[in-house]
C-alpha cells in the first residue's frame, strides 16, 4: 500500500484532487469566518449550500449559462442570509437553534424543488478545467495546481481577499470590533446590527457559491442532501482556523487531502472497510475541535445576541 | 410603577398580578401555536407556487394523520420516538446545552438493542426486552456522553461535536449492516440488502392495537415524560441541572460542579435518544434497517421547542409532529406534493419559535423584571459557548 501511495502519479493525483475538493470547504468556511467575526454563529451553512446547489444547477440545466448559475446561487444565498439575520440579529434568537431551523428549511426546500423542477438524476456541463498557459506545463506543480476549473481558483483567491477585508479595511475593523465588544463598538457609533447583517449575508452568499461549486463545478449533478455534512464541517473549520483566513485555508486543505486519500483508498480497495475510512474526516474534526476550542482568538461576542442598553 | 404602588388595596393588587401571570402564561403558550400557523402559511404560499390548493393539501395531511383509525395509530407510533428524543432535548436545554446528535444516538441505540436481542435469542421475553432497551439507553448515553465530556473537559462546542458524532454513527451502521450484522438470509439469497436478521419474537414490543404499528413503547414514553418532569422539578439533581442552565456562574458560586452537570445532561439526553432507537427497532421494524433514525433526531428538537421545553408539553407536541410526518406521506400519495414539504415547515417552525422568544424577553424588559426563564435561551445571556469556565478546569 505504501509503495503504491508513493508512486509519483498517484501522489500527484491525490494532491490534485485535494486542491480541488477543498473548494466548497473554502467558500463556505471563509464566508462563515466573516459571519462569526461579527459575532454570529450561523449553523445553517449546510442548508444554504443545498439551496445554492439546487438553484445553480436548475439555472444551468435550463439555460446552460454557468455565470447565470453562479449568480442564482449568490442571490439565493443572500435571501437565506437575510432570513438568518432577521431571526438571529433583529429578533436575537439563540443562534445554535435558528441555524438548525435554517438547515432544515434549506434541506427540505432543496429536495422539494429538486423533485418538482427536475425529478430525476440528470447531469449538466459544469465548469471545465482551465489549463493555465505556461504554468500548467510545469511538471508536477503544473499538474497539481494549475489544472482546475475557475471556481477552484476563485475559492483560493478569496483567502487574500478576506484577509485584506479583515486587516486592511475600515469595514474589517468594524467587523472585528462588533464581534469582540459590540457595546464599545456601538458607543463609538458603529451600527452593530448592520455590520452583523453584512457578515451573515456575505457568509450566506459564499455558502451559496460553495453549494454551486459542487452542483455545477465538481459533481455536475444535483442529489438530495448532496452536501452531506460539508456545511457543518465548514463551521468547524472556522474554529480550526482560529477565525483567520490562512488558518481556514490550512484546515480546508488538510480536510480535502484526507478526503482525497480516502477516496483513493476506496478505489484501490485497501482492506480497511470503506465505511470506516469515510469516518476519518469526522474523527479528525473532533480531534481538531479539542485542540482549537476555548482559544483566546475566538470573537468574544460570538453567539451572543446584541441588545442596546439604555 | 405608580399603578402598582399607589392604587388599590393589597388583595386587589395581588389579584391583578395573578391575573397578569395567567394572561402571560396564556400568551407564552400561544406563541408556538402562532409560529406554527405562520410556518403553515408560508407552506401554503409554496403550495400555491406548486399549483396545489393549500386547503386540499393540508386537508389531505390532516385526514391522513388523524382522520382514520389507521392514521391515528400511525401518528401515535411516530410520536413515540419523537417524544423520547424530545425528552432528552428538554433535559439538555434545561442545562443550557443543545443536543443535535439525536440521529446518531438513535442509530447506536437501535444497533445496541438489535445486537443484544440477536445475541440472546433464547432469553425469556420480558427479560430480553428490558436488556435490549437498557442496551439502547447505554449506547445512546455513551454517544451523548462523548459530546458531554468533550464540552465539559475541553470546551468543545457540543453542537459541532454532536453533528460529527452523527456522521460517525451513520458510518458505523453502514459498516455493521454490510458486514458483521448483515442478515444471513440476505447473504444466502445473494440480495445483500443492508439489514439485520429479524429479532427473536419475544423481544417484539406488544402492540396496543392489533395489526397496527401502535406498540406499547408509547406508554413507556409517556410514563418517562412524567418521570422526567419529576426529575427536573422535584429532585436535587434536576434542580442543579436547571440551575446550571439558568445561570452557570451563579450555579458555580452555589458550589455546583457546573461541568459535571453539563456532561450529565448530555449523557441523559443521549440515553433518551438511544432508547428511541431501541423502541423503534423492537416495536416497529423488528430488525435493524437503514434509515431507521428517520430524521427523528431533528424533528424531536422541533417537538421539544413546540412543547416549550417542558416534558409534559412534549407529549401533545410529539403527537402533533408525528401527525405531520404521517400526514405528509399521505399528502404525497394523494396530491403528489413531495413529503419534504414537511421538513421545510419544520425548519420554519424552529425559526419562528426561536424568534418569538424575543417577545417574551421584551415583555420582561418592559416590566423591568429580570428575565428568569424564557422558553428557548433560558438565561438572559446563554452560556452555550465553549470555554465558559476556564477557571473551573482543575
Amino acid at each position: 500500500m505504501l509503495t503504491e501511495l508513493l508512486q509519483a502519479s498517484v501522489l500527484i493525483g491525490i494532491l490534485h484532487s485535494g486542491i480541488r475538493l477543498a473548494t466548497p470547504y473554502l467558500f463556505a468556511a471563509l464566508g462563515e469566518t466573516v459571519a462569526q467575526r461579527t459575532g454570529v454563529l450561523d449553523l445553517g451553512v449546510e442548508g444554504i449550500m443545498l439551496m445554492g446547489a439546487i438553484s445553480a444547477f436548475y439555472v444551468v440545466f435550463e439555460t446552460g449559462n454557468l455565470l447565470l448559475g453562479i449568480i442564482a446561487a449568490i442571490f439565493v444565498g443572500i435571501l437565506m442570509g437575510v432570513l438568518m439575520s432577521v431571526i438571529s440579529v433583529t429578533y436575537q434568537a439563540e443562534q445554535g437553534i435558528s441555524g438548525i431551523g435554517l438547515y432544515l428549511f434549506g434541506l427540505g426546500l432543496s429536495s422539494l424543488l429538486f423533485r418538482v423542477l427536475i425529478g430525476s438524476v440528470v447531469s449538466v456541463t459544469g465548469f471545465q478545467e482551465l489549463h493555465i498557459p505556461v504554468l500548467s506545463d510545469i511538471p508536477v506543480i503544473g499538474e497539481i495546481f494549475f489544472n482546475h476549473n475557475l471556481l477552484v481558483y476563485a475559492a483560493y483567491l478569496m483567502v487574500p481577499v478576506i484577509w485584506f477585508l479583515f486587516d486592511k479595511t475600515t469595514l474589517g475593523l468594524k467587523i472585528r470590533s462588533v464581534g469582540q465588544n459590540p457595546q464599545a463598538a456601538d458607543s463609538l457609533g458603529v451600527n452593530v446590527n448592520r455590520v452583523r447583517y453584512f457578515g451573515v449575508i456575505f457568509g450566506a452568499a459564499m455558502a451559496g457559491v460553495a453549494g454551486a461549486s459542487l452542483s455545477i463545478g465538481t459533481l455536475n449533478v444535483f442529489q438530495e442532501n448532496m452536501t452531506n455534512g460539508i456545511g457543518f464541517i465548514a463551521v468547524a473549520l472556522v474554529y480550526f482556523g482560529g477565525w483567520r483566513p490562512l488558518g481556514v485555508l490550512l484546515g480546508s486543505l488538510l480536510f480535502a487531502t484526507v478526503s482525497a486519500l480516502q477516496i483513493w483508498g476506496q478505489v484501490v480497495g485497501i482492506n480497511i472497510p470503506s465505511d470506516l475510512m469515510v469516518m476519518l474526516p469526522y474523527v479528525l474534526t473532533i480531534i481538531v475541535l479539542i485542540f482549537s476550542s476555548g482559544q483566546i482568538r475566538q470573537p468574544a461576542a460570538l453567539n451572543k445576541p446584541f441588545e442596546r442598553s439604555g | 410603577m405608580s399603578e402598582d404602588g399607589s392604587s388599590g388595596t393589597a388583595p386587589a393588587k395581588q389579584a391583578r398580578l395573578s391575573r397578569r401571570q395567567t394572561t402571560d402564561k396564556l400568551f407564552d403558550a400561544l406563541l408556538p401555536v402562532v409560529a406554527t400557523l405562520l410556518a403553515l402559511g408560508v407552506g401554503a404560499v409554496l403550495l400555491l407556487f406548486l399549483g396545489v390548493n393549500p386547503l386540499v393539501a393540508y386537508g389531505a395531511m390532516l385526514k391522513g394523520a388523524f382522520g382514520t383509525v389507521s392514521g391515528i395509530t400511525q401518528t401515535l407510533a411516530k410520536a413515540t420516538p419523537l417524544l423520547l428524543v424530545a425528552l432528552g432535548i428538554c433535559i439538555a436545554f434545561r442545562a443550557g446545552v443543545i443536543n443535535i446528535g439525536g440521529e446518531g444516538q438513535i442509530i447506536l441505540g437501535a444497533i445496541a438493542a438489535a445486537a443484544l436481542a440477536l445475541a440472546f435469542p433464547t432469553m425469556p421475553g420480558l427479560l430480553l426486552i428490558v436488556a435490549a432497551l437498557s442496551a439502547s439507553l447505554l449506547a445512546g448515553g455513551v454517544w451523548g456522553g462523548i459530546a458531554g465530556v468533550l464540552k465539559a473537559r475541553f470546551g468543545v462546542n457540543e453542537i459541532l461535536s454532536t453533528v460529527m458524532l452523527n456522521a460517525i454513527a451513520l458510518q458505523v451502521m453502514n459498516y455493521l449492516l454490510r458486514g458483521p450484522m448483515l442478515d444471513p438470509e440476505q447473504i444466502a439469497a445473494g440480495t445483500n440488502i443492508p439489514q439485520s436478521a429479524t429479532l427473536p419474537l419475544q423481544v417484539w414490543l406488544p402492540r396496543l392495537v392489533p395489526r397496527t404499528l401502535l406498540h406499547s413503547g408509547l406508554l413507556l414514553a409517556i410514563g418517562l415524560a412524567v418521570l422526567v418532569y419529576i426529575f427536573l422539578w422535584r429532585t436535587t439533581i434536576g434542580y442543579r441541572i436547571r440551575a446550571v442552565g439558568l445561570n452557570p456562574s451563579a450555579a458555580r458560586y452555589a458550589g455546583i460542579p457546573v461541568q459535571r452537570y453539563i456532561a450529565l445532561a448530555l449523557i441523559l439526553s443521549g440515553a433518551f435518544a438511544g432508547l428511541a432507537g431501541g423502541v423503534e427497532v423492537t416495536g416497529v421494524h423488528h430488525r435493524m434497517i437503514e434509515g431507521l433514525s428517520g430524521g427523528y433526531g431533528f424533528s424531536g428538537i422541533v417537538a421539544a421547542l413546540f412543547g416549550k421545553l417542558h416534558p409534559l408539553g412534549a407529549i401533545p407536541a410529539s403527537i402533533i409532529f408525528g401527525g405531520l410526518l404521517v400526514g405528509a406521506d399521505k399528502m404525497q400519495r394523494t396530491v403528489q406534493v413531495p413529503s419534504s414539504l414537511v421538513v421545510v415547515i419544520n425548519g420554519l417552525i424552529v425559526l419562528f419559535v426561536v424568534a418569538s422568544d424575543y417577545f417574551v424577553r421584551q415583555r420582561a424588559r418592559r416590566r423591568g423584571t429580570e428575565v428568569t426563564e424564557t422558553a428557548i435561551s433560558g438565561p438572559p445571556q446563554p452560556s452555550l459557548e465553549p470555554g465558559i469556565v476556564p477557571e473551573d478546569k482543575r
